[in-house]
């Protein structure tokens, strides 16, 4: 490996889709435990607990998408066109789940309430398991011709590896969603919440060990490189051990360390997600020779430069006012006549 | 139906009723700024309780144009994949920079303006004000710097790759300020502000006429209208410059405008009209002679490209262009005359008990909403058949594997969760303009100040 400007442009794009993971991972997450908490309070509590960065969280994921268009526009065009139902339905989630909580807490009747309710819920857990499921299909290759054009249908993107890769995204997130929800809540709901987090993160290693073994089984050319070059073996030490690390700091009550190791757990999975597909980006199931790579799909070198230039401008930014927003809304919520 | 018409169709509806929110957040925002500035001034607390009504409003156009944005960022791969792939080394970095240096500032801000009222101090929340703003503002630059570069290519070459033709950057600079970034840009935003001040005016005049909020209202009303009076007429000049613009770098939309056909004559201005594209001629029309010469040119008897010139494929569809850009002017003109009259009355110090006129102030709310449509209309539809003009056509630029059935589905899908979306917003924004200002008490006002 070696880092010029396509390598790199490589690591921007996981870099923000890893941000949108951290981030929007959480308020997914929240999304999934919504329905579980039975009071109108206590659902506010936990809908304002993300109120304030939602919407923020999102726009990593818009970036990303940005981000990929201008450095990669041979992967923007396979993947989303190629992927274009399941697309489509993500849209769809996205958009009914901002409405849903933009629009909760604007009319006090149960039913409204609770139509708005079911669709978060709903919408949160979809949108994870259909990104999970994406991410899924570009790990285990997807049939592409000659002109790297998308050659499989709707039902092969539904097979069992890619669908557990959704199922353990959205046990992920729930994992990171209930640790972030630890942190902001108190009383009686913090009580509960811990109780849903041990479950969360059991069902998370479950879903893990899964998923593991399955790709070292079904999709080995995923581990080539770790096998090639036994030093990247610490990236998946390091993502074992955070992963072990959270139980640990929630039983002594560290919260905000827990979430931390969540974090980073995260951020070593999609690590390994890269250090697996490099330097494919969307590896092609029926012949390495029509692949999408970091260089057959890129733009010119000038726009890789121009577009650094842009990023290394813009990225300080972008993370000196996200760290604010969330220094200013740090602490436990409450709520007051400006929550949703 | 074939899988172009109904891929061009989706384009059409989602990014039309998406673009019914941006114009409204780049208008209110502007008008957030003062009236908040104008709280830090004066410290009256009638402007704090307008810019918290403004706010919440702000607030709920704000969440349902992100939604329907993340759409038509999705959409140029979805349905315009070959697109995608032949422009990506150019428009895609305009999108990124979009995202790196308006989405962010503007989502993060919000997060201070809609919840941050008791945590940040005053002049923080004006900052954050502020800061929305200017982010609502760079995310128009962006879009419009994307969107200019595919009505005149510039600063590109063609290169031959393995996977096919495709533009790519030669000056980044070339490609920013391409030959109609600025004349368009300046016609957006002017447009949008229009449309902010005439939320302000339209909602400020329904409590007038109830006799509501009179305090309240009076005072929005003033800043809308004073808005609303400059940008206007600064329209119309824009309006103008633009057209000059589209005479000499789009020939063949300029001429769709006027359904002008001679290869090489003086072009007259139709007042109104009916283009039979058949016999290549305007019927039912009253127009002036050789006007659209002198407005492009300063000269009556100057000769305009006509459509004539251009094989009927290279053609814009003519009668729709001609009367979305005629219609586009005529509500222009309303506009001012609107705003002169409240000018007027403003004057004479009966402006707030002229019934009529806020009458017509209440429903003046739609013109800048039908105007900014009609003149993306006017321009979409006016660069026909080009997707990139002059470099890529349209029927070239859609997805190859997503087939007529798959997109038959989506757009039936968006066609419904977009009724549905239209039903709630509407609904939600009478209940919050029914529900009016919370009065603010003078502890929490007077708190605020001292903090």
């Amino acid at each position: 490996m070696n880092l010029d400007l396509n390598t790199t442009w490589f690591l921007l794009v996981g870099i923000l889709l890893t941000g949108y993971a951290l981030l929007d991972g959480f308020d997914l997450g929240v999304g999934a435990l919504h329905l579980l908490a039975q009071k109108d309070d206590e659902r506010r509590i936990m809908l304002n607990a993300i109120g304030p960065v939602w919407d923020g969280n999102e726009v990593w994921l818009i970036t990303g998408g940005g981000a990929l268009f201008a450095a990669f526009p041979h992967v923007y065009a396979t993947v989303f066109s190629g992927f274009y139902l399941a697309l489509m339905l993500l849209l769809l989630m996205l958009i009914f789940r901002a409405v849903a909580i933009e629009f909760r807490g604007k009319q006090p009747m149960p039913w409204w309430r609770k139509t708005w309710d079911i669709s978060f819920s709903v919408t949160s857990l979809a949108s994870g398991l259909l990104l999970g499921a994406a991410l899924g299909n570009i790990a285990a290759g997807i049939p592409l011709d000659a002109d790297h054009e998308f050659a499989g249908t709707f039902l092969g993107l539904l097979n069992p590896y890619a669908l557990l890769v959704g199922v353990t995204t959205v046990a992920l997130f729930t994992m990171h969603g209930a640790i972030y929800l630890v942190l902001k809540t108190e009383g009686a709901l913090h009580s509960k919440i811990r109780g849903w987090v041990n479950n969360a993160i059991i069902f998370f290693i479950i879903c893990y060990a899964t998923t593991t073994m399955a790709t070292l089984l079904y999709v080995p050319h995923m581990t080539a490189t770790i096998k090639a070059h036994p030093i990247l073996f610490g990236v998946a030490l390091l993502n074992m051990l955070a992963i072990a690390n959270i139980p640990r700091e929630i039983q002594h009550g560290r919260d905000f360390r827990a979430f931390l190791s969540s974090c980073a757990a995260m951020a070593a999975l999609m690590a390994l997600f890269g250090i697996g597909m490099y330097p494919d980006i969307v590896a092609a199931s029926n012949g390495p020779a029509n692949s999408l790579t970091i260089y057959n799909a890129a733009s010119s070198a000038k726009t890789l430069g121009i577009m650094l230039a842009i990023a290394i401008i813009g990225v300080p930014l972008v993370l000196a006012y996200t760290a604010s927003i969330y220094w200013v809304f740090r602490g436990k919520v409450k709520l007051d006549r400006f929550s949703y | 139906m074939d899988v172009l018409t109904l891929a061009r169709l989706q384009f059409a509806l989602t990014v039309s009723f998406h673009y019914i929110f941006p114009p409204i957040s780049i208008g209110l925002g502007l008008i957030l700024v003062v009236m908040e500035g104008t709280y830090l001034a004066t410290k009256k607390p009638l402007y704090h309780e307008m810019t918290r009504f403004w706010v919440k409003i702000f607030g709920l156009v704000f969440a349902i144009g992100v939604a329907t944005g993340i759409v038509m960022e999705f959409e140029f791969g979805t349905n315009w994949a070959a697109y995608s792939r032949f422009v990506g080394d150019v428009f895609g970095s305009a999108l990124a920079a979009e995202g790196i240096f308006a989405f962010f500032l503007e989502s993060g801000f919000l997060a201070i303006l809609l919840f941050g009222w008791e945590r940040v101090s005053p002049k923080m929340h004006f900052f954050s004000t502020v800061m929305v703003s200017l982010g609502s503002i760079f995310s128009a630059i962006w879009i419009i710097v994307a969107n200019s570069w595919q009505q005149t290519p510039a600063g590109y070459h063609l290169v031959e790759t393995p996977s096919g033709t495709r533009a790519e950057v030669v000056s980044f600079r070339d490609v920013v300020l391409n030959p109609s970034t600025l004349d368009r840009l300046s016609h957006v935003l002017v447009g949008a502000f229009l449309t902010g001040a005439f939320v302000v005016v339209s909602v400020s005049a329904f409590y007038l006429i109830k006799q509501r909020h009179t305090d309240f209202a009076r005072a929005s009303m003033r800043i809308g209208l004073l808005i609303a009076l400059v940008a206007a007429p600064l329209q119309l000049v824009l309006g103008d410059l633009s057209a000059q613009g589209v005479a000499r770098t789009q020939p063949a939309k300029l001429a769709a405008f006027e359904g002008h056909y001679p290869a090489s004559a003086a072009a007259a201005l139709h007042l109104f009209g009916w283009v039979n594209e058949r016999d290549e001629r305007v019927e039912f029309s009253v127009a002036i002679p050789g006007m659209l010469s002198w407005l492009i040119s300063g000269d009556p008897q100057r000769p305009v490209t006509g459509l004539k010139t251009f094989s009927p494929e290279d053609r814009p569809p003519v009668n729709l262009v001609f009367q979305a850009y005629h219609a586009m002017v005529g509500i222009g003109i309303a506009l001012i005359v609107l705003s002169l009259l409240g000018a007027f009355c403003w004057f004479r110090g009966t402006l707030f008990r002229t019934r009529w006129l806020l009458w017509i102030y209440v429903f003046a709310v739609g013109l800048p909403q039908l105007a900014n449509q009609l003149g993306w209309i006017s321009a979409e539809v006016g660069r026909q058949p080009w997707i990139v003009y002059g470099l890529l056509r349209t029927r070239d630029g859609v997805s190859k594997v997503v087939g007529a059935g798959e997109t038959l589905a989506s757009l039936a899908l968006f066609f419904l969760v977009y009724l549905l979306l239209s039903a709630l917003f509407i609904y939600l924004l009478d209940h919050k303009i029914k529900q009016g200002p919370i009065e603010e008490e003078a502890g929490i006002a007077g708190k605020a100040v001292s903090q």
